[in-house]
């Protein structure tokens, strides 16, 4: 190990214990931040350890639930995942992850088992597949987000392109640098969504594309928040014979004939309840049934590119099923907690096709509903907010009984609010503790609360929640 | 009053719709159907044939850069001459982001390539070479009302908002920066954010009824007293003298207010 790698480990575990200490969150950036400044490609050289390789999960919405599943199937296989789990997934916090788990000579414990599981920010993907040359990488999905840091969705498109370009275009190979796998990395593809599809074409190494048979489970109408319509080949407009959300379909082009690949992973039957989700999925070895504890079906994407995910690594069937029936889900994504009698539920919705997906989810649950929506615009936000008139609010007005505007930006949310029917003039709350402490005294004991915020008001409101129901920070997980 | 309609047309719903356009066009419905005006919406895409004498109201958003390049050649081959015609009738163009750099005479690239534009707008847009930062941030600007013959005394009478009169407030995120020529005058002088170029302190164009801005966020929720203005133009020329009569706007001025103290 070369004497700066140490460096930067010792720096980066100083910088992490420091920030913990003084109570500054998890540390997590922090400890990145310092050991990337000592060592630039420190986690080159500490992600090479892993005898099981690496696989990056990157795309708008899905990564982190995704990444979740994929590290209990590995445990349940037996492998001992590296993994950014924090939900710090830039190049920093990949680093400050891998800090953690390296020894301060710099050699990572139990190496042969290690499997590397990276959530990668959809821009720092290129720069992650430059350093860690992963065997896998999975996209989700491509969305709208946050488009005052990403810039445009084609811009993203076209880096996830171009990264994957690099790797045909003898990137590979460096002198002084071995690689560990001498082909290139798999590609695992959402089928249904256009821009994700469209990275297999001429992708010269091996691609494996997911996605859902079941027509049931959709609609015929495209919604709004849509941002691939047109031919990536043509620029015509995709037809669709079905539609999930956004712009996730059966779809084709009817002028050039560019049209959804017969994915290699799919969702034949697929049935949501009010508390879990049961579905097939067929792959090359046969046929999985899964019960998933988790309700949408944009948690049947996520295990399905879990499934698809861990096909690719080459993990056991059985591993996966068993992984995923006992799944319970990432830190504030459909994450369950009792406050005092009540059920609380707090679902992430950041963006407006991940925000829909989670409107839909609560309104085809039963009752009258009680919501506690946040709007924040830091800069892990997006700063913004016009989003949220892409989003369709209106899908919860007929059942919802009671509802707070919170968050930085709760007049604008408010106002959106307005428009979907909620009233003239809905109540808004800035504090996060007061918002909650409101929430909780509208819901009856025994009733359901519904808390909905962005990024970082999930965070706040999150650690608010966790303490009054008992549960600990989420970096002693 | 009941028996006015707005007509709006919205080009190209599908493809110019990035930065929360939807909501230009939910506001414009509210705003008519709260006082009893009817409310007709046509969407134009690709293809389809506009007529000058269709609409009260043109609006248009801003559109990735893909997509921009797919709709100005159908642009310039089936709405361009009767958008034109419209607003040379006084027909009302609301032109947002990407649409107020299309309806302008051209755009240059950062290689000095430049594209053809609409030429409703006397003004032209240039991109200053993908090391320059992006004109990205809240924004507050003083809206010149007055000088569009819309006094602030006649919005008061009319019970028009006026905590909102004179300030419009959104979000900016553009590349390209804009140069007004002698044809139109801005919209408005920015208090905060970068507006038309960052330099020269304009935002936003204006040509006869036609307004062009960088502003969204979306733009017309929050700034009621200028969405009214919007209608009362539009419905003018058919009906006339209009006068809007006032409407619950407390979550309206609530978050205009509020976006006042943002930073930039």
């Amino acid at each position: 190990m070369n004497p700066r790698t140490t460096l930067a480990i010792l720096a980066g575990k100083a910088a992490g214990g420091a920030s913990r200490l003084l109570g500054r969150g998890g540390g997590t950036a922090i400890a990145g931040v310092a050991a990337l400044r000592v060592d630039p490609h420190l986690v080159r050289d500490l992600a090479a350890q892993a005898g099981a390789g690496s696989i990056a999960v990157t795309g708008t919405n899905g990564k982190t639930t995704t990444t979740l599943m994929l590290n209990r199937i590995a445990t349940a296989a037996g492998l001992r995942p590296l993994h950014n789990r924090s939900g710090s997934n830039m190049m920093r916090g990949v680093a400050a992850m891998l800090v953690e788990e390296a020894s301060p000579s710099g050699s990572i414990a139990d190496a042969a088992r290690r499997l590397a599981i990276l959530e990668v920010d959809e821009a720092t993907l290129p720069e992650i597949v430059r350093e860690v040359r992963p065997r896998v990488i999975l996209f989700t999905n491509l969305f709208r987000d946050q488009l005052d840091r990403y810039g445009e969705v084609d811009t993203v498109a076209r880096s996830w392109r171009s990264a994957l370009g690099g790797q045909g275009t003898g990137d590979r190979g460096q002198p002084g640098t071995e690689s560990l796998e001498p082909g290139l990395p798999t590609i695992v593809l959402n089928a249904d969504d256009p821009a994700v599809a469209h990275l297999g074409r001429g992708y010269a190494g091996p691609v494996v594309y997911y996605g859902v048979e079941d027509a049931s489970a959709g609609g015929d109408a495209v919604e709004h928040a849509s941002d691939f319509r047109t031919c990536l080949e043509c620029g015509a407009d995709l037809a669709y014979t079905v539609t999930f959300y956004g712009h996730v379909g059966h779809w084709r082009c009817p002028s050039c004939g560019n049209a959804r690949p017969a994915p290699d992973v799919r969702i034949t039957r697929v049935a949501t309840g009010d508390d879990g989700t049961e579905m097939t999925v067929a792959t090359a070895e046969g046929e999985l049934r899964v019960r998933l504890p988790l309700t949408g079906l944009y948690n049947a994407y996520n295990a399905l590119a879990a499934v698809a995910g861990a096909a690719a690594l080459g993990l056991p069937r059985e591993a996966t099923v068993t992984a995923l029936e006992g799944f319970s889900a990432a830190f504030g994504r459909q994450e369950r907690f009792q406050v005092e009698g009540r059920d609380v539920r707090v679902m992430l919705g950041k963006n407006p096709t991940g925000l829909n997906q989670v409107l839909r989810t609560v309104a085809s649950r039963p009752g009258r509903k009680r919501i506690l929506f946040f709007l924040n615009d830091g800069i892990a936000d997006g700063r913004d907010i016009s989003w949220i008139w892409d989003a369709d609010y209106e899908l919860v007005r007929p059942q919802t009984e009671w509802t707070l505007a919170a968050g930085t930006r709760a007049e604008d949310l408010a106002l959106r609010l307005k428009y979907a029917g909620f009233g003239d003039e809905v109540a808004i709350e800035h504090d996060t503790g007061a918002a909650f402490q409101r929430a909780i005294e509208a819901a009856p004991e025994g009733e359901t609360l519904y808390v909905l915020p962005t990024y970082t008001a999930m965070l706040e409101v999150r650690e608010i929640i966790a303490k009054r129901a008992g549960a600990g920070h989420f970096w002693e997980e | 009053m009941s028996s006015m309609t707005l007509r709006v047309a919205h080009l190209y719903p599908r493809l110019m719709n990035i930065y929360g356009d939807r909501g230009n066009i939910m506001c414009l419905r509210h705003r008519c159907e709260a006082r009893g005006i009817g409310f007709e919406l046509v969407e134009l895409g690709i293809g389809d044939r506009f007529d000058a004498a269709s609409a009260d109201l043109i609006f248009a958003g801003g559109a990735q850069d893909r997509e921009q390049r797919n709709v100005v050649e159908d642009l310039l081959a089936t709405k361009a001459d009767a958008v034109r015609e419209a607003v040379e009738a006084g027909v009302v163009l609301l032109a947002v982001c990407g649409a107020y750099q299309l309806f302008g005479r051209f755009y240059r690239e950062s290689t000095g390539a430049e594209l053809p534009g609409v030429g409703i707008f006397d003004l032209h847009t240039e991109h200053p070479g993908e090391k320059a930062k992006r004109l990205i941030g809240n924004i507050v600007v003083e809206w010149d009302g007055p000088a569009a013959g819309f006094h602030h005394e006649d919005r008061a009478r009319r019970g028009v908002p006026l905590q909102a009169a004179g300030t419009i407030v959104g979000f900016e995120n553009h590349g390209g920066r804009t140069h007004l020529g002698a044809g139109v005058r801005p919209l408005a002088t920015v208090r905060s954010g970068n507006g038309n170029n960052g330099a020269d302190g304009t935002e936003g164009a204006v040509y006869r009824n036609a307004y062009g801005t960088y502003i969204h966020g979306s733009l017309l929720p929050k700034n009621p007293a200028f969405a009214d203005h919007l209608i009362a133009l539009a419905l003018g020329r058919r009906y006339g003298e209009v006068e809007l009569a006032a409407i619950d706007d407390r979550a309206e001025e609530r978050a205009h207010a509020a976006a006042l103290r943002l930073r930039p």
